[in-house]
């Protein structure tokens, strides 16, 4: 055949490749399969070892020195008032930075600026954050170990997530809305106001219940902040001390007496239903408003 | 510019097609193809978009095994082996039917790694620098990198690097060349020196190219293929020629009408 | 402020000038407040950078930076058995780079072997099922895995190395690999994504098989994504609290044995604070000088990390 010289010169080995090829996708499925089993594993973990805790006074009680008495009320109530002041702080600011530098900042040295502090400041570790608030808030202010501390430390750490997914839901607006807005005579904060944002709200709403979904789960600033870990009370106004759901988780898995074990994988159980309604009402909104659009 | 005579004895073809269509899920993109590549000669695909000129040529080197949904039906053969036949490999099709792209898509490596990539991985048994080397002068590409061989081919000018990715087809030795529109996105100096590679490439390849220009085709290949779209909107060829008759005294009217510039 | 819209003028011509200043006022007012909305996040760096340096000071009038960096032991809380307290913050930094270290061993190979799958073997279908099934893992509360790690996998890591002490690095380490996955996958199987369509069949047009498309041809194209993706995923491990301080210890060791106890920069912050410790002590004092280290290692990775991402994206 025409190949003859082809064919010396070239030894392509395919069944050879062809095995490689197996393995290599065997260690690929391997590597999936080691994220999957141990997200299975984990959620496995804390189900079995936490179920048997769940009961109706495990959400009404407070904690106690005994495992069947004690109950996540303070922690739940510390973290409904973190997440209302985490949420008042940082999606106003967040979303008005988003909207200065998706519709107002120049392109100039200062954006940039600002531009680079946001992506750096997402990277900072929380704990950090916590070490802001004890010198700011706590020292330099003077505002106690309060909740306002809690959430205003808080709604700084989440606020590059409001700005990121505002931005993104800001300049997903058409332009052409904008154009016919101007043209109608608005000035850019009528347009801003009246056309921009309501466009932009239910990416914006995503974008924020993601972040609250990252400030229910920080326990590091929070106990650089809160430092107590043994709240019997429920707080009644932004100057009362608190503690959270993690940091009373954390204070549960630290405990090595009988049954306590127990009570974190209990806890845990009650912060993952609350981040998977958070994540299914983010779901809801999406779908909700996508269908909207359509119609 | 040379052009080759009309060989007479003709008859040893490299890839024939029979009845050949194809499918993307539900939709014929192709239909009823009937088509004979006759060895060491090039062979124009010409006709206006949509006609699934460039869906054909990849079923030459089974490329659309990779989009998913597709599929091909019909016989193709290559020295009159069933390309298709299960237990024939796409790999070694591909590696015996080179194939240049519509954009030059050079790897992002160097002058000499791109060369290198098709020796290494089909197990060339001899020298690799002097398999580089061999293949850059056979695309008149040498004398431009010779001293800077293991730069980065993106640094290469567009012309630069679609002879690179002629190149880099040459050094695996295939026997034929499938050329999707290779100079739509070069200037003019640089698409004349394509189209005279292609016809120095001839004397030892078979060349199969898909164009939109037909100036293009009638300036360089030897028989050309006319394809156009039916009201399903399925390819199909019209009819095939020397180049020279084609362009001069077209059989068909649908494509004396393409050529005259009066539709497509 | 000028006015920068000229859009806006002709109506404004025909309204009244009375109302016409009220709305400039307006738009100045808000202008101002969306600027300011945007130098709250400086305001932040000003005030994490300030914060650290101001308190660190402190610090460092009573233990030299030398000391600080170079120092092989850490007991600024309790006192040696000769009545001495030691400021080096080694043993912490070798403590973070060991869980690190074994994190990243867990995660690098996990996470590019899942992103090459998703982008290069998963069909869409298997693919919008599998991806967000990963990223969950980034959803997680970290003291979540802390847990996981101290009553799951530390005592299926004694029952093989019996040997091994309760709190350990190793343990903490492979959570934290765990942990960090889903953030080298998305990142790599982004950048692999990113890789044109036309190189992969090019490579194919040669005879490649889909795995040396795959390994030979997207990967090393992909290369400084990934790369940076690790530099990323690291930095995030580094500056992991919660998971650490549960399951690695509290025992400051220069060691690089995963099978003992160590303490890490941000336990050690932790364990600071839970004590209440009074304000302007030099133990409160060593918080912010740990900190401040902390705080520029993970900048320095973040850096350079989002440098190598920016620099790939421009070359596609």
């Amino acid at each position: 055949m025409a190949f003859a010289d082809r064919d010396r010169r070239f030894r392509p080995k395919l069944p050879r490749r062809k095995r490689w090829g197996t393995a290599v996708y065997a260690m690929l499925v391997l590597s999936i399969l080691v994220g999957i089993v141990g997200l299975v594993t984990l959620i496995a973990q804390v189900v079995v070892e936490g179920a048997g805790w769940l009961s109706f006074g495990f959400i009404t009680n407070f904690p106690s020195r005994f495992p069947e008495r004690a109950g996540v009320w303070a922690a739940l109530w510390g973290t409904v008032w973190i997440m209302g002041i985490t949420f008042l702080f940082a999606v106003p600011v967040g979303v008005g930075a988003a909207v200065y530098l998706e519709e107002y900042a120049p392109k100039n040295r200062l954006t940039r600026l600002i531009e680079l502090n946001i992506a750096n400041l997402a990277g900072v570790p929380s704990i950090v954050y916590g070490l802001l608030g004890l010198a700011v808030f706590i020292s330099l202010l003077g505002l106690g170990r309060t909740l306002l501390t809690g959430g205003m430390t808080m709604g700084l750490l989440v606020m590059p997530i409001v700005i990121i997914s505002s931005r993104e839901a800001i300049r997903a607006v058409p332009s052409t809305y904008r154009e016919a807005a101007y043209g109608l005579g608005a000035t850019r904060f009528q347009v801003v106001i009246g056309v921009v944002l309501p466009q932009a709200v239910p990416g914006i709403m995503t974008g924020t219940i993601l972040a609250m979904s990252r400030a229910i789960g920080e326990a590091a600033p929070m106990i650089a902040i809160a430092a107590l870990t043994f709240v019997t009370f429920a707080p009644t106004g932004p100057m009362d001390r608190f503690t959270v759901l993690p940091i009373q988780i954390y204070s549960w898995v630290q405990d090595p007496r009988e049954g306590f074990s127990g009570l974190a994988a209990a806890g845990i159980i009650v912060l993952l239903v609350v981040l998977l309604s958070m994540n299914a009402i983010a779901i809801l909104i999406r779908n909700k408003t996508q269908t909207r659009s359509e119609e | 510019m040379t052009t080759k005579p009309e060989t007479s004895t003709a008859t040893d073809y490299v890839l024939q097609a029979r009845n050949v269509a194809v499918y993307y899920g539900g939709f014929r993109a192709v239909k009823d193809i009937d088509l004979d590549i006759p060895r060491h000669q090039i062979t124009a695909l010409i006709g206006p978009s949509g006609s699934g000129k460039s869906t054909l040529l990849r079923c030459f080197n089974r490329m659309n095994d990779l989009v998913t949904g597709s599929s091909v039906v019909g016989k193709i053969t290559f020295n009159g082996a069933d390309i298709y036949d299960h237990a024939v490999d796409p790999t070694e099709v591909r590696s015996r039917i080179g194939m240049v792209f519509q954009k030059p898509n050079p790897f992002p490596k160097s002058i000499f790694a791109n060369v290198a990539f098709g020796l290494k991985i089909n197990g060339f048994q001899g020298d690799l620098q002097e398999g580089v080397e061999r293949s850059l002068k056979a695309a008149a590409l040498w004398d431009d990198v010779k001293d800077r061989l293991h730069d980065s081919a993106q640094k290469l000018s567009g012309g630069q690097q679609q002879r690179l990715c002629i190149a880099r087809a040459l050094a695996v030795e295939p026997e034929v060349i499938l050329m999707d529109e290779p100079a739509s996105a070069l200037d003019p100096i640089s698409t004349l020196k394509i189209e005279e590679l292609m016809r120095d490439l001839s004397a030892n390849y078979t060349i199969v190219i898909v164009t939109h220009n037909m100036q293009q085709a009638a300036r360089v290949s030897d028989r050309t293929a006319f394809m156009t779209m039916d009201e399903d909107r399925a390819g199909y060829l019209v009819e095939i020629g020397p180049t020279q008759e084609m362009f001069t005294n077209p059989r068909n009217e649908r494509t004396e009408a393409y050529i005259t510039g009066r539709f497509g | 402020m000028e006015p920068t819209n000229n859009m806006e003028r002709g109506p404004a011509l025909q309204a009244s000038l009375g109302r016409r200043r009220k709305g400039e006022i307006t738009e100045r007012v808000a202008h101002g407040l969306f600027l300011a909305a945007a130098l709250v996040s400086v305001a932040t760096t000003v005030g994490i950078v300030l914060t650290l340096f101001v308190q660190s000071v402190g610090f460092f009038s009573e233990v030299s930076p030398w000391e600080f960096l170079t120092g092989t032991e850490w007991s600024p809380i309790l006192k040696d058995e000769n009545g001495a307290r030691h400021y080096g913050v080694l043993p912490l930094v070798a403590g973070t780079m060991l869980v690190a270290v074994i994190a990243a061993a867990l995660a690098i190979p996990t996470g590019v072997g899942i992103a090459i799958f998703l982008s290069e073997y998963a069909p869409d279908r298997v693919r919008k099922v599998l991806k967000p099934a990963i990223e969950v893992l980034a959803g997680i509360p970290t003291v979540v895995y802390g847990y996981f790690a101290l009553t799951f996998v530390t005592p299926i890591l004694r029952s093989i190395f019996p040997e091994l002490i309760f709190f350990n690095a190793l343990s903490a380490g492979l959570v934290m690999g765990l942990m960090i996955v889903p953030m080298i996958s998305s990142l790599s199987e982004d950048a692999m994504v990113a890789v044109p369509r036309s190189l992969r069949q090019a490579a194919y047009a040669l005879g490649a098989t889909r795995f040396e498309v795959a390994l030979r041809v997207v990967f090393p194209a992909a290369l400084s994504g990934i790369v940076a993706s690790f530099i990323l995923a690291i930095s995030r491990a580094i500056g992991e609290t919660m998971l650490v301080t549960i399951a690695a210890g509290a025992t400051p060791r220069m060691t690089l044995n995963p099978f003992e106890s160590i303490q890490t920069m941000t336990a050690f912050i932790v364990q600071v604070s839970l004590g209440e410790a009074p304000r302007g002590s030099l133990e409160y004092n060593t918080l912010f000088a740990v900190g401040l280290l902390l705080f520029f290692m993970t900048l320095v990775m973040n850096v350079i990390g989002s440098i190598t991402v920016r620099r790939f994206r421009e070359s596609y």
